[in-house]
């Protein structure tokens, strides 16, 4: 992984694992149940519903919370008894508002740079610098509650980023952000993975939104682990062509039977199988001259991903 | 050449990474700075430099007195006493501006994923309350001893005044202690800086009145403990126990008890500030 910067390559340790990890709250509430998980350095997904147990597992890897039972490590480090220096090379970007609003961001990200461990020159530079990398310039030097949704999560991305981690831990970076955020947030996020080499756990509860930029895909439901596995195996196994007609749909079903595809409301979910498959479709509609209203390779959703079909 | 800036991409730090102590160090800097509102708004120091000018302000006014009339109108103890409504009003906008702005703004995540800890960072905001404080007594404090030492005639005055001097800024080191564990603990708990600042003023106030009915309806005894209800009035009989007699009842023959009482609140409020910060969300 990231072959131009060797540096960060961390040995042969994974960059996270967990062993049967588990935590119950009160006694009761299951967030955690026997999650065991490893992943390499990259850009991975952690994607599940709200409330399956993301935000839990990100405070265990942070060492903030104590799991019920089974381990963790991050970095080749454990968080429960090592957790300064886990969090001294880890950046976080909590999902709710955290900024005060009466600091000037400049000011604001120097001064966690410092409770970072960066010395003072070195603190103010590397904010600048981080600021820089996130796109905010001269608004930098304003005060944070005059910023937009999309300057603030800048501001919290950039304060992950500014002590330079081995490890940035986002949690739901686009939320709040109206479409043309959500990209620019997801090319950013893509851009420090790939070009920083820095790794970087997303959750996100839209599997459609991460899928694009990560590498690894972990994906839980009620606490436990319903898929790990590289993007490619995933998307492979997933693969479906959605194809809508404004009429005559049940004459296309028959003509692509061999193709067993399945209805789905007003649409037909064909599996894909290739380039083909599409070559194969358009035939078909064209051949009945049939109203094409939409042919796409379907964007996964976490409901997909979490049907029995998929998980098994 | 090109005048275009280049970006010169992505910079991996390999400088020194300094941990834990400097991290509470530099929230400790930060958070005194807050108090007095330096690197803030002009407004955010509207209120601190008032109360600091206002105690000034009495300095001078005494040590001018002193130097044109040589009358001493109040010693380095008693400054501290007469300066406890300024004290409390400190308290009440400080402690709320360094804790519950925290508490609201959700940045306790942020301090939280650092090599900080969560008592670190109470340890490190009650420093800071605890030094804003020492410093708006100790500052005219300073005052009152370099005019004093000015008009010494002899070396041995000029040392009599320093031992005076040193007592004084020892005792407001406890009077700040002592309000500024009370009025973090309180702030803490609150998120809104209007309600936490009313709060620390009515804890204050409303130990008041329990002081004055023990000293009217107690018996002897009674009246000699009564200082103990109150933060005021405990200082008074600390100040009594210390520094001998004092313009109250208190403490009387029970000096001792005042001076455990006031350890024991101290510590009582700032357990309670670290098992809040244990737990706190976020």
């Amino acid at each position: 992984m990231s072959t131009e910067h060797p540096a960060r390559t961390v040995g042969r340790v994974n960059l996270i694992a967990t062993e049967e990890l588990t935590k119950v709250y009160g006694g009761r509430v299951r967030a955690l149940d026997r999650l065991t998980v490893s992943v390499e350095p990259g850009i991975i997904g952690l994607v599940g519903a709200n409330g399956a147990g993301k935000s839990t597992l990100i405070k265990i890897l942070l060492g903030l919370l104590p799991p019920t039972r089974g381990s963790a490590r991050v970095l080749g480090l454990d968080p429960l008894t090592q957790g300064d220096q886990v969090r001294a090379r880890v950046g976080y970007m909590p999902e709710h508002d955290c900024l005060p609003p009466d600091l000037i961001a400049a000011e604001l990200v120097t001064h966690l740079a410092r409770i970072s461990g960066l010395p003072p020159t070195a603190a103010r530079e590397r904010a600048s610098e981080a600021l820089r990398h996130v796109g905010l310039y001269e608004e930098r030097y304003r005060q944070v509650g005059g910023y937009s949704t999309g300057m603030k999560q800048r501001v919290k991305l950039a304060q992950a980023l500014v002590h330079d981690p081995d490890l940035l831990l986002l949690d739901e970076p686009t939320n709040g952000l109206d479409p043309a955020g959500r990209e620019a947030m997801l090319e950013l996020i893509s851009r420090i993975g790939k070009e920083f080499g820095i790794s970087i756990v997303v959750c996100s509860h839209l599997l459609g939104e991460v899928e694009r930029i990560c590498d690894t895909l972990v994906a839980i439901d009620g606490g436990k682990l319903l898929r790990a596995d590289r993007i490619e195996s995933m998307t492979t196994a997933t693969g479906v062509l959605v194809v809508e007609v404004d009429e005559g749909i049940e004459e296309l079903a028959e003509a692509l039977a061999a193709l067993e595809p399945q209805r789905d409301g007003p649409a037909l979910l064909v599996p894909l199988a290739g380039e083909e498959t599409y070559d194969q479709v358009l035939r078909a509609v064209a051949e009945r001259e049939l109203p094409l209203h939409r042919l796409d390779q379907r964007h996964h959703r976490v409901a997909e991903l979490f049907s029995p079909e998929v998980a098994a | 050449m090109t005048s275009v800036i280049h970006d010169i991409g992505y910079q991996r730090y390999q400088g020194a990474r300094l941990g834990r102590g400097f991290a509470v160090r530099s929230l400790y800097l930060h958070s005194l700075r807050t108090a007095y509102g330096l690197g803030r708004s002009a407004k955010a120091k509207i209120f601190s430099w008032l109360v600091a000018g206002l105690v000034l302000t009495v300095a001078a006014v005494v040590a001018g007195v002193r130097a044109i009339t040589g009358e001493v109108l109040m010693d380095y103890p008693e400054f501290a006493d007469g300066a406890v409504v300024l004290v409390v009003l400190f308290v009440a906008v400080v402690a709320p501006e360094l804790v519950s702005r925290d508490l609201r703004s959700g940045v306790l995540a942020l301090y939280f994923s650092r090599p900080l800890r969560r008592t670190d960072y109470a340890w490190a905001k009650l420093a800071a309350l605890v030094s804003a404080l020492w410093l708006l007594l100790a500052a005219p404090m300073l005052v009152m001893f370099v005019a004093g030492a000015f008009s010494m005639d002899s070396w041995s005055g000029v040392w009599r005044e320093a031992g005076d001097f040193a007592g004084g800024l020892g005792y407001a080191a406890l009077y700040a202690v002592v309000f500024g564990s009370i009025a973090l603990a309180i702030a803490s708990l609150i998120g809104r800086r209007a309600v936490a600042a009313g709060a620390v003023v009515a804890a204050f106030l409303v130990t008041t009145p329990v002081v004055g009915l023990l000293e009217v309806v107690g018996g002897e005894n009674a009246q000699y403990l009564a200082g103990l209800f109150s933060p005021a009035t405990l200082m008074l009989g600390v100040h009594g126990w210390l520094f001998g007699e004092v313009d109250a009842l208190y403490p009387g023959p029970f000096g001792l008890w005042y001076g455990v009482v006031t350890v024991a609140v101290v510590a009582a409020f700032t357990g309670a500030l670290l098992m809040r910060y244990r737990r706190v969300q976020r």
